[in-house]
């Protein structure tokens, strides 16, 4: 049901760990939908310089944390912004359907993780919307059920 | 590496050989349709006698009270929908559970949105469902009692000879689920009450794709397959005689050698609970210490989540499951670890592993040195371990 790069994200995660003094720490999900993800940021001179992740939940949480955090090292904060969920799930070569959510979970982090670097510095990133209030209904998408 | 450990009995079974050998003759010689009266399908019409007879004594039922249907789920549609059909002049309210499989627990949604009235009834901290309170639920109106006999994901078996007395005093039916018990431990539908009660090919070591429903005599069902005449009138299409012979065959090695089978089975189950309770901190058994099925272990490991312990045991050739099979499509926990109180993240938490006659000691052990760093490696991983770590240090 993975692709092979899923798969290899999620049994070698790249950046799993935390950041001290991180510029950013972002925390997106909930434990009711049975996924948690905690990204942290190195910002310096505008650059990502590093990032680290924690997540509870599935093999496609853990891969798209790990991808969106190799993606976003290395950018500037207006290139990270627009990094989206879509970009993660293309450089995993795709999800299934049920597990989209996570990727769109992966964005978010990010995004959250950026937003309280925004707020500690009071600095205004284009493009970057406030994460949502108590996310307790994120869009699972097509939801199918074996009998 | 090569190592295929199979946990997975609850979800199916494969099929033994001797079941196998027995089904094989039905497919290219005897294939002939039961209903015809040539020589080579009458004979068939035999068979499907004989296999009734296995399975009937299987439950301690008769032969005549024995109808073939397609698996457990259709024998669960069956009982419900057919009896609540058959006895709307008695009234109209079930009485089930919050832990019914969901070939039962769809079926009373189903009904309830017909305008059927549904109490759903709780669960004690393992999984039983208390006799008083089936008494306490039935009212003037109430037909049918359907509660599971042992269950599919915790291994729980339910007060089920209590329910069946309490039933009989108040003139209630009452269906049970059988398919995770029926051939794995002794059943006898007339000592316990029962009157109606599902079984299922595949979960003893038979084909899948069969099963049957058992309905005492006298009990008024309707059927909810209409066509031919087969099964008495009861339940129509061309009869599965390979899988009907290979299903009673199943049944009859199951009964045959249930003593010795479950001697091992408890002692494997054990070892391993043993096990993963004094090799893993913050884990919980699911489902009752002693009362569960012999080959039915259930753990919650807190702050990580099932799937990805799954994928990561399936790398080392273990197949279990988390929750129910059933529920693998869906991102919902389970709905039978939240009626037994877990909250969310834990009942997202829960490994599944069933074991079955052909596992030893040594798969056992093998998963018991697997599991603690496979665990450990996702806790490390796990914001709500760092959380609880940081809470300690405090």
């Amino acid at each position: 049901m993975y692709s092979e790069k899923v798969m290899d994200h999620f049994m070698n995660p790249r950046n799993v760990g935390e950041i001290e003094e991180a510029s950013g720490v972002g925390t997106v999900g909930n434990a009711k939908c049975g996924d948690i993800m905690k990204v942290y940021l190195k910002i310096e001179d505008n650059i990502v310089i590093d990032a680290k992740f924690k997540t509870f939940g599935c093999g496609a949480a853990v891969a798209t944390s790990s991808m969106a955090t190799e993606l976003v090292i290395g950018k500037t904060i207006q290139d990270a912004v627009r990094i989206t969920n879509k970009a993660v799930m293309e450089a995993l070569d795709g999800l299934p359907a049920v597990k989209v959510h996570c990727s769109c979970l992966a964005e978010e982090a990010l995004q959250a993780a950026l937003w309280d670097y925004a707020q500690k510095h009071d600095i205004k990133i284009e493009g970057l919307k406030p994460p949502k209030e108590g996310d307790d209904h994120h869009d699972h998408g097509a939801e199918e059920e074996e009998k | 590496m090569s190592t295929k450990i199979y946990f997975d009995h609850a979800a199916t079974t494969p099929v033994r050989k001797e079941v196998l050998d027995t089904m094989l003759p039905y497919f290219t010689q005897s294939f002939g349709n039961p209903s015809s009266v040539y020589d080579i399908a009458r004979k068939n019409k035999q068979v499907i006698d004989q296999a009734r007879e296995q399975i009937a004594q299987g439950v301690g039922a008769s032969p005549e009270e024995i109808f073939f249907t397609a698996g457990g789920t259709e024998s669960d549609n069956w009982a419900i929908k057919g009896v609540i059909e058959a006895n709307a002049k008695k009234g109209n309210h079930i009485i089930t559970s919050t832990i019914e499989h969901h070939a039962v627990m769809h079926t009373c949604d189903y009904l309830e949105s017909k305008g059927i009235e549904v109490t759903y009834l709780p669960v004690d901290e393992y999984g039983r469902v208390s006799p008083e309170d089936v008494r306490g639920a039935i009212k003037d109106n109430t037909v049918l009692i359907t509660i599971m006999f042992a269950n599919n994901e915790i291994g729980t078996l339910q007060p089920i000879k209590e329910i069946g007395a309490i039933a009989k005093e108040k003139g209630v039916l009452f269906h049970t689920d059988a398919v995770q018990a029926v051939g794995h431990i002794p059943i006898h539908v007339k000592d316990l009450n029962i009157d109606l009660l599902s079984m299922s090919g595949h979960k003893l070591y038979g084909p899948k794709g069969i099963g049957a429903l058992y309905v005492r005599k006298g009990v008024k069902i309707k059927p909810i397959l209409h066509g031919g005449a087969q099964e008495r009138n009861r339940r129509a299409g061309t009869e599965n005689v390979s899988g009907i012979v290979g299903f009673g065959k199943a049944m009859e090695l199951a009964v045959k050698e249930m003593d010795t089978h479950n001697q091992k089975l408890i002692a494997l189950r054990d070892q391993l609970i043993r096990g993963i309770a004094e090799k893993i901190d913050h884990v919980q058994l699911n489902g009752h210490p002693t009362e569960r099925l012999p080959g039915s272990v259930n753990f919650t490991f807190e702050f990580i989540e099932g799937e990805s312990l799954l994928l990561l045991l399936d790398m080392k050739g273990i197949f279990a499951s988390s929750g129910s099979a059933c529920t693998s499509g869906s991102l919902d926990p389970s709905h039978v670890l939240l009626a037994i109180g877990l909250p969310h993240e834990k009942a997202h938490g829960s490994l599944r592993i069933t074991l079955g006659m052909e596992n030893t000691a040594e798969e056992v052990e093998y998963l018991l040195e697997v599991l603690p760093p496979i665990v450990q490696r996702l806790r490390e991983m796990s914001p709500l371990y760092e959380e609880y770590i940081k809470n300690q240090k405090r």
